[in-house]
């Protein structure tokens, strides 16, 4: 299947590719979830399951949990934050 | 184009060149290292190689990952606000969310599991089981539910350093008979390494879980945060 390892890496190279060009920080991490979960086809790909399983538990789920979270802390209003008042965007 | 912007440029293709380099002209290994991991199987007491260099035959790089593991949620509860946690604020109170996750958990719980046992002869192992139970903990988390016990300091903070010392205990425990550091007897080389495992699994599921739920719960109080969020442009 070298087509279609071909196209596995270059659709990885163009999220990477989005993740980093994306404005929009949401844009942002959802391209970079994607990123994960095709990076983990990948590892599978190259006969390597055990970091295929990691990457996609790790690198794609929790990782991306923690973005979509600090995402929500940035865009929280600054009123209810306990100690300094910080810049608002 | 400003001169900042072509140094940088200049400095993306040095080092794209570099790499490319760096990957062509690599040496070639002197020895072929699967084939040693391979003859050296039967020693190991697991059946997937993977596990077998990871707590057997490289077990100290391990050991100082978890290590680093716990300093990393040592410092991101240092760098935690001061304020008293909120898991109700934290919840999307969504009813969907709650029903769902009933019938997950249990799955989720035994996939986590599996994961752990079937690591000793397959892909697998503690760190996928680990990562699969803090995505339960988060799952909890969004969903609202509280838990005591994970609110409980004390407990919490055992928790996260069970599977170092435990990996310690176990490395220096060897030593007793006069084997070196992480050496372990052949007999029992299974069962030890299916109890550092089973306590790396619980610690690197907890750490994962603190360094969601250390990050700050939202607005302290709704309608002052509005009130901002109205004078703010």
């Amino acid at each position: 299947m070298p087509w279609l390892d071909l196209l596995l890496g270059l659709t990885l190279v163009v999220t990477a590719g989005l993740a980093l060009a994306a404005r929009d920080l949401f844009r942002a991490v959802v391209m970079f979830i994607v990123f994960g979960l095709l990076m983990a086809l990948a590892w599978v790909r190259l006969h390597a399951p055990d970091i295929a399983l990691a990457e996609a538990a790790i690198g794609a789920g929790l990782t991306g949990v923690l973005l979509l979270d600090t995402l929500g802390y940035l865009r929280r209003p600054f009123g209810s934050r306990v100690d300094k008042p910080g810049k608002h965007q | 184009m400003s001169l900042r912007l072509v140094s940088a440029a200049l400095l993306c293709v040095a080092v794209t060149v570099a790499l490319a380099w760096a990957v062509l002209d690599r040496p070639l290994p002197e020895e072929n290292l699967p084939d040693r991991v391979a003859a050296a199987m039967p020693e190991s007491g697991v059946d997937h190689p993977v596990t077998a260099v990871l707590l057997n035959f490289r077990s100290y790089d391990t050991l100082l990952e978890i290590a680093v593991l716990l300093l990393a949620v040592v410092v991101a509860l240092a760098l935690r606000e001061a304020q008293p946690d909120q898991p109700e604020a934290m919840g999307l109170d969504n009813p969907l969310l709650r029903a769902v996750m009933a019938w997950l958990l249990p799955l989720i719980l035994i996939v986590a599991g599996f994961l752990l046992w079937a690591g000793s002869y397959q892909p697998g192992g503690a760190f996928q089981a680990g990562s699969v139970l803090a995505a339960a903990g988060v799952l909890l988390r969004l969903a609202g539910v509280t838990t005591a016990w994970l609110d409980n300091a004390t407990l919490m903070r055992a928790g996260l350093a069970l599977g170092l010392l435990t990996f310690l205990g176990v490395g220096l425990l060897v030593m007793i008979p006069g084997a070196p550091f992480l050496t372990y007897p052949l007999e029992y080389a299974g069962t030890l390494i299916l109890v550092i495992e089973l306590t790396l699994t619980l610690s690197i599921g907890l750490t994962l879980i603190s360094l969601f739920r250390l990050t700050p719960p939202y607005a302290d109080d709704p309608d002052e945060a509005r009130e901002q969020a109205g004078k703010t442009p």
